[in-house]
């Protein structure tokens, strides 16, 4: 069913030099801590890890919750967050997807799709054959989800013991890593310029739009990096 | 378990796993080598960068507590041990870790 030998090679990828264990971690701390002071209890927290496994989707259900938004509101604040899974997830599954593999490993695994195992996937697939690819990409799920949910158990309850500083420390491991991840994906000129100018259009279109500045600016950015590049090759 | 939070514990996987899923019925038309591939490639990358680019600039929660020039100082001298380390990652994530509590509870 799943191959066992590629599972665990992408499963090992946390113990890897580059691995995304630290930072998940850090930042999973933080979210179970976050949970506890809402008033989430320990399985409740754990099952939001479980069955969400996305940061901003996380902190937004917070958020809303604390000002008594309703369901709907929920869903589409949430929805609208994580709408940057899709194009992830586009741009993903094409480079796994073998005609040998059965289609229900493609729609289970797409819950792991999240920016740590999204970033060491795209970095390291070329390693893996295409039809083992799948079970590769299973491997590196399970490990940062495991990650995640062991982080929110330890940030549960250690809430009690991280006092302003150690929360403000913890809370940039997160960006530093993933802006560190994505200098090193800077491969080709289409990439590159997606990055520099998502960086750039993103913040600016906060003051226009703060709910939709990650989709405006990423269209855009994205859609104009991808016709340099275009324009490049030809 | 509370009724209310478990609702809302639903409707946030069920929001986030909307993406993941129609994600992967689009990508059982897209080619890897076609323009469509390279498009949302493009996409997915900036929308990332101008996520962490935003929860760097105008961050919810702890984050915000930080002084703005504090935050872009420890990014940029991450980044920086990043390259100087070889790419290694434990170094500057670590590092970025104790050097803004320490600026923060220093500076602030």
């Amino acid at each position: 069913m799943i191959n066992s030998k590629y599972f665990f090679q992408g499963f090992n990828c946390i113990k890897k030099f580059d691995s995304p264990a630290i930072a998940l971690g850090t930042c999973f701390i933080a979210i179970g801590s976050l949970l506890k002071n809402l008033g989430f209890n320990i399985q409740e927290s754990i099952f939001s890890t479980l069955l969400t496994y996305a940061l901003p989707g996380s902190l937004v259900m917070a958020e809303s919750l604390l000002v008594g938004a309703s369901l709907i509101n929920i869903f589409l604040a949430v929805w609208l967050v994580n709408a940057r899974l899709y194009p992830m997830t586009v741009s993903l599954m094409p480079l796994l997807m073998h005609e040998s593999q059965p289609k229900w490993k493609y729609y289970l695994s797409c819950h792991f799709i999240a920016v740590s195992a999204w970033l060491i996937m795209k970095n390291n697939y070329e390693v893996v054959n295409k039809k083992n690819r799948i079970d590769f990409w299973i491997g590196i799920g399970t490990a940062t989800w495991c990650v995640a949910i062991l982080g929110t158990i330890i940030g549960y309850y250690a809430s009690d013991y991280l006092n302003k500083d150690m929360m403000i420390g913890l809370a940039i491991v997160n960006p530093v890593y993933f802006s560190c991840m994505m200098v090193g994906s800077m491969k080709n000129l289409q990439v590159s310029l997606s990055i520099i100018l998502g960086a750039i259009l993103g913040p600016l279109f906060f003051f226009m739009s703060p709910e939709w500045s990650i989709l405006y600016g990423g269209f855009i950015a994205g859609t104009i990096a991808f016709f340099i590049g275009e324009f490049n090759v030809k | 378990m509370s009724s209310s939070i478990v609702l809302a514990i639903l409707v946030t996987s069920f929001a986030t796993y909307l993406s993941r899923f129609l994600g992967v019925v689009s990508s059982e038309k897209i080619k890897e080598t076609s323009k469509w591939f390279r498009w949302f490639n493009c996409l997915a990358y900036s929308t990332l960068a101008a996520l962490i680019a935003r929860s760097i600039i105008f961050p919810a929660g702890a984050l915000s507590e930080a002084d703005y020039l504090i935050r872009i100082i420890v990014l940029i001298i991450s980044i920086l041990i990043f390259h100087i380390t070889k790419r290694n990652l434990v170094y500057p994530t670590v590092f970025s870790a104790i050097m803004l509590a320490f600026l923060n509870s220093y500076f602030v």
